[in-house]
């Protein structure tokens, strides 16, 4: 494949890094005593494109580039980075990094290049293709939007895309390369009526070019959001209090990320930091649920051939049948607890240490048919659309909120709902899955998940899920 | 290595934008705006009394705006060398030539724009705080953690306890004839206790807490002991929190959480959320929006303070603006942009990121404080829920339907009693405003969005 942008550092760039050459800095990195080294090298380059009021009112293009360069000796690290790729820099950072360390030193093991899967299909890199095309596509979403309904009153639309060239190198002997293509397209439109105003909006994206748009048009995206800003204008106030919750399939996968998924990642149960410390074995849900964080499907926005750490991750089993099986791992936690490494060491970027991080976290489907699931409940919330999550990790308590709900009435959907919270705590919530739909499905590509500062691109996925029980943030008591 | 004279920075930096914006006007760009950020910053974590990261780096970038004619582009590279600079014009270039003119795009008029000579010293930078190195930043988290840990039996563990500093400069060079430059250093040390919450009916929670201290000025932070003992505090007041039942009840916020309803109406008083009609204060200019003891002041020119700053990202001159009055909504935020798209003047509030792209942003953006202690104001609270900790992102801009998660204490009588989680609190922003009905004397400019604490008469707990 063809590639404007390519990385100095790679195969194909103007000065690939050798062998060798990693080997010296990691035997600069190690000379004060480390453990353990490695080096990431990256080159991002962004695009972004934002149409709005009819035309393509901004685009945007970034480049940003570096070398970091990791030291570990017992449990601490040192870091440090550099944006040039000059042999002095990456040097004098690697320098920096080995101050962590203070006695003795270590050779790094010879490099041994390492294929990697091939889990992003591309047909050409959206970066590569001219910008006439994208702006294109967003006309079309503006334009299906504006005709959808004469109550809409703006549109936004917007592409992005990127394309991460990596390169790790660690000291016992690994030396990975990764080209890692993304691509996100939303839409936001406002409609107006009788001097109401709601937001609606669609999204979606993953590893691969602008065929994205085969599956799902920008036209498709357009009357979604139309759709949905439409339905709530005639939202009602929430009910308050705690009812049942039965939440629709895909971008739910957003509870399973909050409510069990942080408290799974190694770092905090290593420390013992986590509710879920020391469970491995325990009932911990359910016995319908069953969750993986599986970095194999191909092309969604959560997955990677290869960690950032130069790690393969594969699927990876949290919870079977309600039993907590494993922990989502990084290097340093792998150390510590044995067993294999589950290749979640991600990191935003190369200013960034690695840690614990999803990929796409899932909820595996379960037997109950989904109408059945909205029969049962005589009086509780379903939850469509979602603004986003957050988890406290240390007592289990969660939020997620709800950009489009519905009451349900008698086993039926009756009317949307305004924008609420919904509270519960991970282990409770998980054990009051009662029933699980036969319907899974993986979020659209939107996702980000922010950890410590630093963000990463995820997926979700889940089938239709009922919970006994669930704090519903409304505003209507009684 | 030498540290560089900051005269020699400044040089340095506007030297470096002049080229990059005559290189732009020489490729066909009709205006060029360039800006030139640089900085360094380590951190320092400690946990369980032994060093966890010690994180050091330098880092450059530079950001371009581009006009050709009415048809507006940003880039941004980090890659400085002689080809990365070349192609991160052309990249400008080549996407001003794509996207398609914008009656409103335009610099700002040059005569407004401010003259170095104007730019008030804000006395933001502290040579103290970029001298702090590796071991020094080690020696502030291990006292603060370890005034947590040994403050009571109960404080078993810990996330660990930071300290950082960053210091930056930042160039502004356009087309028009500004050139500014200004810099800038930010200190903090946090700490995170973690408390096991032995509690009856609590199944092995573990309750963290935290406390922290921030300034530009090393001097100006709390000693490490004091910020770690109540962080300690903190986390054990949390120890046996429960769910309380479903009702209507007073709220009071704590300044931590205050400040984030602070940026909830900063986001909504943004020229860009009016003019995109995203925002519930649309064409409220000029009307009541909240209760007679709200004024909330946007004022860069604070000496010390996080979000001052001389001039705005388009190079006007920065000035206090009044944005609430007793109640009634005085102006909204504006850059150029906005303002043209409503027919306003701008209000020196535009932010320029670093790659280039320019909206409207808060500065200091503070609720003045009123005329009650925060003890009083609990004091005088018959029953409602005092907020420490708010979680999730339930707020509608365009509708201002709020609803969030949130934890603290129950208040009984007038008294703080036990301590609450896992329930949300709700209320459309509107209706929060304008039902606050008292504000605290306690504000503390350790953040560029401010508050003290407040009440809000009515809202609705969902819990049990």
């Amino acid at each position: 494949m063809s590639q404007r942008y390519q990385a100095p550092f790679g195969p194909q760039g103007t000065s690939p890094i050798d062998p060798r050459l990693a080997e010296k800095l990691l035997g600069v990195a190690l000379s004060k005593g480390g453990d353990y080294a490695d080096l990431f090298f990256e080159y991002e380059v962004s695009g972004s494109y934002g149409y709005e009021e009819g035309i393509l009112k901004s685009a945007g293009r970034g480049v940003s580039m570096g070398l970091g360069v990791r030291v570990r000796k017992g449990d601490a690290t040192g870091y440090a980075y550099c944006e040039d790729f000059e042999v002095d820099a990456m040097e004098r950072a690697a320098r920096t990094a080995a101050q962590i360390a203070d006695a003795g030193g270590k050779e790094p093991v010879g490099l041994a290049p390492l294929d990697t899967p091939k889990r992003y299909h591309v047909e050409l890199y959206s970066l590569d293709v001219a910008g006439e095309l994208k702006r294109d596509l967003l006309r079309r979403a503006d334009e299906a939007a504006r005709a959808a309904d004469p109550r809409v009153s703006r549109v936004e639309a917007s592409i992005s895309e990127s394309l991460r060239e990596i390169l790790v190198a660690t000291s016992d002997g690994t030396m990975v390369h990764d080209i890692q293509p993304l691509i996100r397209f939303g839409i936001r439109v406002i409609a107006e009526q009788n001097g109401k105003r709601q937001a609606g909006s669609s999204g979606g994206g993953g590893r691969m070019g602008l065929e994205y748009f085969d599956q799902r048009s920008p036209e498709w995206h357009a009357k979604e959001a139309v759709r949905q800003a439409l339905t709530m204008l005639d939202a009602r106030e929430a009910p308050a209090g705690e009812m049942e919750v039965v939440l629709a399939p895909g971008d739910s996968g957003i509870l399973l990320h909050e409510a069990v998924g942080h408290g799974l990642e190694a770092d905090f149960n290593r420390k013992k930091t986590s509710n879920y410390t020391d469970q491995i074995g325990q009932r911990v849900a359910s016995d319908l649920c069953t969750v993986v964080d599986d970095a194999t499907l191909a092309s969604s926005r959560g997955s990677v051939n290869v960690d950032d750490e130069g790690n393969v991750p594969q699927s990876t089993m949290l919870i079977e049948k309600g039993i907590l099986r494993g922990y989502m791992q990084d290097r340093q936690s792998t150390e510590f607890f044995g067993g294999r490494p589950t290749g979640n060491g991600r990191r935003e970027s190369f200013k960034s240490h690695p840690m614990p991080r999803m990929t796409n976290t899932m909820l595996l489907a379960g037997q109950d048919d989904p109408e059945e699931i909205v029969k049962s409940v005589k009086k509780g919330v379903f939850a469509r659309k979602f603004g986003g999550g957050q988890v406290d990790i240390s007592n289990g308590d969660f939020v997620f909120s709800l950009t489009e709900g519905y009451l349900i009435e008698d086993g039926k959907i009756t009317a949307p709902l305004k924008g609420v919270n919904l509270i519960g705590n991970g282990p409770d919530v998980m054990r009051k899955v009662v029933m699980l739909g036969s319907d899974m499905e993986l979020s659209d590509g939107i996702w980000t998940c922010g950890k410590e500062g630093q963000s990463v691109p995820v997926g979700v996925a889940c089938p239709t899920v009922k919970i006994s029980g669930m704090t519903v943030g409304g505003t209507q008591v009684g | 290595m030498t540290r560089e004279s900051w005269d020699a920075t400044q040089s340095r930096l506007i030297a470096l934008g002049e080229r990059i914006v005559d290189m732009a006007k020489k490729s066909g760009a009709d205006v060029a705006e360039a800006v030139i950020g640089e900085g360094s910053h380590l951190s320092a974590k400690v946990r369980m009394r032994e060093p966890e990261l010690v994180e050091e780096a330098g880092s450059r970038s530079v950001g371009l705006r581009v006009m050709i004619g009415q048809q507006v582009a940003v880039s941004t590279t980090s890659d400085l060398s002689e080809r990365g600079i070349r192609r991160f014009v052309e990249d400008a270039i080549e996407l001003a030539r794509l996207s398609q003119p914008d009656p409103s795009a335009g610099p700002p008029d040059s005569s407004l724009l401010s003259r170095r000579e104007q730019h008030v010293e804000l006395d933001l930078h502290d040579d103290r705080v970029d001298s702090i190195d590796g071991a020094s930043a080690i020696g502030h988290a291990k006292r603060a953690e370890s005034a947590a840990l040994e403050y009571d039996a109960r404080i078993t563990n810990s996330e660990g306890a930071s300290f950082s500093r960053a210091s930056g400069a930042r160039a502004l060079v356009t087309s028009g004839g500004f050139r500014g430059v200004s810099r800038g250093t930010y200190a903090s040390l946090s700490v995170h206790p973690v408390a096991d919450d032995t509690t009856e009916g609590q199944g092995g929670k573990k309750r963290s807490g935290y406390y922290w201290t921030a300034k530009r000025h090393y001097a100006g932070l709390l000693p490490d002991d004091v910020v770690g003992r109540e962080a300690a505090r903190r986390t054990l007041a949390k120890l046996g929190a429960r769910k309380v039942e479903t009702q209507e009840c007073a709220v009071v916020f704590d300044p931590d959480v205050a400040r984030s309803i602070l940026g909830l109406i900063a986001g909504c008083i943004g020229g860009g959320a009016i003019w995109r009609k995203s925002s519930y204060l649309v064409d409220r200019v000029g009307t009541k929006v909240a209760s007679d003891l709200v004024s909330i002041v946007d004022d860069p020119l604070i000496a010390q303070a996080p979000g001052s700053r001389a001039y705005d990202g388009e190079g006007l001159l920065s000035r206090r603006n009044v944005v609430i009055e007793k109640g009634e909504l005085k102006t909204y935020l504006l850059d150029t942009y906005s303002a043209r798209k409503l027919g306003l003047e701008s209000t020196a509030s535009a932010a320029r990121g670093g790659s280039g792209g320019v909206s409207p942003t808060t500065t200091n953006f503070v609720l003045q404080p009123g005329t009650t202690s925060p003890e009083d104001i609990v004091r005088s609270t018959k029953k409602g829920l005092y907020v420490t900790e708010m979680m999730g992102f339930g707020f509608n801009a365009v509708t201002g339907d709020f609803s969030r998660g949130a934890a603290g204490f129950w208040i009984e009588n007038g008294e703080k009693t036990f301590p609450v989680s896992e329930v949300t609190i709700s209320l459309n922003l509107d209706q929060m405003l304008q039902r606050i009905d008292m504000v605290g004397t306690d504000l503390d400019l350790r953040t560029s969005i401010a508050s003290p604490t407040f009440r809000i008469s009515a809202m609705t707990l969902a819990g049990k």
